[in-house]
Formats: C-alpha cells, structure tokens, sequence
C-alpha cells in the first residue's frame, strides 16, 4: 500500500524539508508494515532522484513536465499515485499547503498540518501539531481512512537508511490556468523556515544601516536573517524576515534576538527554537524570561565581540 | 463585482491559552476574538476593491452566535452584508464545505481568506474551498490588482515572490502585502453606527461530519531559568553554544 512522500524540489534539487519528509515516512512504513513511494514534480536529474534512495523511499515517480507551481495538476497527480497508500506526507512549505488541502477535499482525507510527533498506532492515528501560534500542542486524531500530514520543518530528524530504489519518470502533461509573469528568488540565501540557525533584531538596532553586522554574524554561523514585525512595517527589512503570530512561525535550533524586546506575538513564532539567546540593553525585557541564554548589554558592542569569538571558534 | 471575504475569528494575539474539560478544549473564558490578523489584510483590500470597482463585498463565517460581534466589527469596517453559517468550526473539512455550499448558491468573483488561522493554524480552508469550487487558489497572496476579470497577483513562495496572471474566479490565501500595515481600516464611528443596520442573515449547516479531531492539548514545555552572561565575556556564551547547547 506504500507511504506516499510529496517530494518537493528547487530548481531541480531537493532540500532538506524534503528529506526529512522521507525519512518520517521511512521510520513511520515499519509501524505500517509497507514501503516509501515519493512523487516528483518538474525536471530533475537521476542522480538526484535516486538519492531519495539513501534515505528510504523504495520507489520514486519523477513527473517532469508537471509545474510544482500549478497546485491544481500537482493535487491530480497525486491522486492518481495514491493507489492504496493510507498515509500521505508533506514537509509545510508554501507549496504544499496548496496541493495538501486540495488532496485532502478530493480523498475525502483529513489532513494535519504543522505535525511535530511520529505516529505510534497504525489503526489509530494520533499526532501532536503546533496550535495557536505555537501556544499550544495539541494532538489531532484522524477520523478518515487516509491521513494527510504536513510535517513541521526542522522538527524530524534525516536519517541515512539507504535502500534499493527503483526510478519511473512519467511525461504527463497536464495545461495550467496560471501564468506566471515572473519569478524573484533570493538567490543563495538560507531559507528561514528551513534554517538551524537564526539571527534576528529589533527596533534596538534603530536604522536599517546598522543590519551590517546582523548579516556579517549571519553569515559566520551560515544563519537566515529574521526581524521583528515593527522593522518589516516600517521598510527596515523585507517582509519575509518578520517572523512571530502574525509573520513566519519558525523552528531553528539556535534563535539569536538582537534588540528585539520579546512581546508575546514575537514569542508565539519562535518559542519553538530549541535554544534562544537574547541580548538587550534592558534588562527587564520581557525575553530574558523566554531565553535560554542572555547578554545584557549594547547590541553595538557585543555583537562584534560575538562575531569575533565565532571566527576564533571557527578558525581552530 | 462580487468579493467574499471568509473571516476567522480567534483569540487576541496578547491571549493566554488555557484549556478546559480534561484539556480536550479551548477555554474561551476571559478571551477577547478578534478578526483573524490575515483576513484583516483582505477585508481592507476587499474594501479598497469596493471603492475603485464597485464591487460589493459579503463577509462569511463559520461559527456560533458568540462571533457576531466580530461579523459586526467587519460590517464596520466597510463590508456590505454579512453571513455566519451556524456552526461552531469543527475542522478545516467541514468548515470550507459550508463556505463552499454557500458559493455554489452565489457565485463570486474573487474569494479572499487568509493563509492560516491564528487559533488552530490549519492553513488548509481556502484550499479545500477551491478544491470543491473548481477554482484556482493563489496561497500566501501578498499583491493583487485586478479590473474584475482577470487578476494579477504576487504570492510568497519559499525562497522569493511569483508574480502571476489568472482569470476570475479565484480564491487566495491572503497576508501583509495585500495592504500595509499602515493602510489596515479600523472601524469609525459611522461605520459602527451603520454596521448595525446592515444584514446579517444566519444560515444552517448542510452535514456537520468531520474528518479530523482535536484529543487533547498541552502547553509547551516550560523553558529553565535564563542564563546571564557578562557583556564582558562573550566567549562564555560562544563555549555554551559549541559545548554545552551544541548548537553550533
Ligand atoms: C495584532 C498584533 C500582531 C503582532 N504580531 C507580531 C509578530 O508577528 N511579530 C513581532 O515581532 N511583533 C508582533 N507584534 C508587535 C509586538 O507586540 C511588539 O510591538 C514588537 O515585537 C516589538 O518589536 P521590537 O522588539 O523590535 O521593538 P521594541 O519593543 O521597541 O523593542 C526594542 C528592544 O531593543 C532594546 N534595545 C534598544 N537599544 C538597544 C541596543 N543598543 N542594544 C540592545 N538592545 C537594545 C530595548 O531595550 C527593547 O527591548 C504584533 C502586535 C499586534 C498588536
Ligand atoms: N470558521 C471560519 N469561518 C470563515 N472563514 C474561515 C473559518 N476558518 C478559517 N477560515 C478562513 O480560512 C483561512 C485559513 O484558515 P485555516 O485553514 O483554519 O488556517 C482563514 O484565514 C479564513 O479566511
């Protein structure tokens, strides 16, 4: 009956959400007693295909001619893969919050979104996901035959399970009803929901100017830049770095907020991180109690002599 | 042209969540709802619409009577008429199929939701919608113009923005960049006042079967003390980090 894995790709290449997609699914075919099936969309070599392989997925059907893009024919496509899979997986891109609730409506399946738990009863599905802007965990019960998940990034680990994978590409072509006029892609930057490392400021840094040695501290650690949502509103930065209830709700393994006071709405998208530092002139803010570590002291000094000691580290 | 704007009430953003009965449910208790953040962004793109095009613009939600103040803040704020499908929303499924039951009795050109929820952060509603619509669906939509025919628009993809042209009807997942921040309508004086004389028509659910249920919820784990470290001594928090957290 299979796992079916959306398997996402940029560009031709899969990132890692994809991979940890795969291995929930690989870990999670043992409980179900069946195999891993990943669907592709878009051209993408072999090679990279087959990499699906070292991570557990079985079989592999690379649609080449299909628009990731186009939500609609993607959503069809997997309708047409799911044969008798019981459980479909997604990593929660952008992407596939589309093809996701669309696939839910045409299989009649219930779809979770946001999982952060492995399944541990295969006749009665349970997970924990994210709620109220991460305030809250809340555990969902599938009450339909097949199951829908769209796994948290940064919240499962990828594993290296290698197995026999057979490869099927598939010239299917499906018209779409949306043209795309143009596309702006922040080349070679680190995704920020997909990113282990986070450097984020606030209003304390005061001018867009002085980002300098956000990026520079960013850059050393190989961190994606965040804000608060103040600094997006007022053009410091753009809106995709504004993260908390109302921007990107994100998970990294180390958050570092410079001048960023820590409001429940900036808390609620990225308490979830496993480790925070903050450093504030203020040491009453309110994100002292939510850290794990804390400097009190003047971004403008301390953030060079952090840059300086994460070179040192680096260098030995 | 004809806007509909599906509008999620939650709780405020400065809410402390509690839960009640054995913690399987939300405790409304003390809470203040509010429009859901994202749908504010379209309700005031939707009024916008409405001064430019002449469009009229319907407000939906699914809920119980308990959300009618919400309704009326958005009446206020310059929707037309309002419906409120009786319902306490119990997941995605079933709440986009009343919304999508409602459209195929009246049709509309554009259909605008949020990208998520704030309360149960499905993200999953306006997909389910266009699903059972046959429609396109435009998620994380920050940019839209349109003449009432067709629409261009922008959408957040992972990594950049997609710029993209379609034809009427369309549902989007809309966010911050439909409107600024700046530019978010609050209600006025007159727009309560006339708020109240404006139809708010209450329909029955058609099937109330779901495909997914909430069990139970917990709060997250809380947090140790923070450590404070001297801006003396920088290095001690990098030898945290690398040693100890082992997150670098
Ligand atoms: C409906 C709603 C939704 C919201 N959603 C979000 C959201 O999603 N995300 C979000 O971030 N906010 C959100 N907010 C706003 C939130 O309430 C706060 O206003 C915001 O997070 C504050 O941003 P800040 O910490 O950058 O600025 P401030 O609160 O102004 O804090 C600046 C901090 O910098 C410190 N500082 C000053 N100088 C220095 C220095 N030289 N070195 C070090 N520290 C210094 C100060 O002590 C202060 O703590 C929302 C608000 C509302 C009402
Ligand atoms: N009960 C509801 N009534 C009307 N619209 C809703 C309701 N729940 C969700 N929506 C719409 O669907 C969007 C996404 O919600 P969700 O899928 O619950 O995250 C929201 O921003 C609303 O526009």
């Amino acid at each position: 009956m299979s796992i079916l894995v959306y398997a996402e790709s940029w560009e031709g290449k899969f990132r890692k959400n994809t991979l940890e997609a795969i291995s929930y699914a690989k870990k999670t075919s043992s409980l179900f007693q069946t195999d891993v099936k990943a669907v592709t969309c878009g051209i993408i070599d072999n090679n990279e295909l087959e990499r699906l392989g070292e991570f557990g997925a079985n079989k592999v059907v690379s649609y080449p001619n299909i628009i990731k893009s186009d939500g609609k024919a993607v959503a069809s496509i997997l309708q047409q893969e799911v044969e008798e899979s019981q459980l479909i997986i997604f990593s929660n891109t952008f992407n596939a919050k589309i093809i996701a609730s669309r696939i839910s409506s045409k299989l009649k399946a219930g779809l979770v979104t946001n999982v952060i738990s492995y399944i541990t009863n295969s006749s009665d599905i349970c997970v924990k996901k994210q709620s109220f802007s991460s305030k809250a965990i809340e555990t969902v019960r599938l009450k339909s035959k097949i199951g829908i998940l769209s796994l948290s990034p940064n919240a499962f680990e990828i594993k290296n399970d290698s197995v026999d994978v057979v490869i099927e590409v598939k010239d299917q072509k499906i018209d779409s009803e949306i043209i795309i006029l143009g596309k702006d892609i922040n080349k070679g930057k680190i995704s920020l929901s997909e990113a282990e490392i986070v450097v984020s400021a606030g209003r304390g840094l005061k001018a867009p100017e002085n980002w300098g040695m956000v990026e520079e501290l960013a850059e050393i650690l190989g961190a994606a830049t965040a804000c608060s949502k103040p600094v997006s509103d007022i053009g410091w930065r753009p809106h995709s770095e504004h993260v908390g209830q109302t921007g990107k709700a994100i998970a990294p393994n180390l958050y570092i907020a410079i001048g960023i006071s820590g409001a429940i709405q900036h808390l609620a998208g990225v308490n979830s991180s496993k480790v925070m530092v903050v450093i504030n002139t203020d040491p009453e803010a309110p994100f002292f109690k939510a850290a794990d570590y804390g400097i009190i002291g003047d971004a403008f000094e301390v953030v060079p002599k952090l840059i300086e000691e994460f070179k040192n580290l680096k260098d030995n | 042209m004809k806007i509909l704007v599906c509008i999620s009430s939650v709780p405020d953003t400065t809410s402390k969540i509690n839960f009640t009965d054995n913690n399987s449910k939300f405790d409304t208790n003390g809470i203040q709802f509010v429009i859901n953040p994202y749908d504010e962004f379209g309700l005031t793109k939707a009024v916008m619409l409405k001064e430019q095009l002449q469009a009229t613009v319907t407000v939906i939600t699914v809920g119980d009577a308990t959300t009618e103040p919400v309704i009326r803040k958005a009446l206020a704020i310059g929707a037309d008429n309002a419906i409120r499908v009786n319902l306490k929303a119990l997941d995605s499924y079933s709440t986009a199929r009343e919304i999508a039951n409602y459209i195929k009795e009246n049709p509309f050109d554009l259909i605008i939701a949020g990208k998520e929820s704030s309360d149960y952060n499905g993200g999953a509603v306006p997909g389910i919608i266009s699903d059972i619509l046959e429609i396109p669906f435009i998620n994380a939509c920050n940019g839209l113009s349109t003449d009432g025919n067709s629409a261009e628009l922008k959408r957040e993809i992972d990594g950049g923005i997609e710029t993209l042209k379609i034809n009427l009807p369309i549902i989007i997942g809309g966010q911050k960049g439909l409107v600024e921040e700046s530019e978010l309508r609050i209600p006025n004086m007159r727009g309560i006042m006339t708020s109240r004389s404006k139809p708010l028509e209450v329909i029955e659910p058609n099937q109330t079967s779901t495909l997914t249920e909430s069990v139970l919820f917990e709060k997250p784990v809380q947090k140790g003390e923070c450590k404070i470290i001297s801006s003396d001594n920088v290095r001690e928090l990098v030898n945290e980090l690398h040693n100890i957290a082992k997150v670098i």
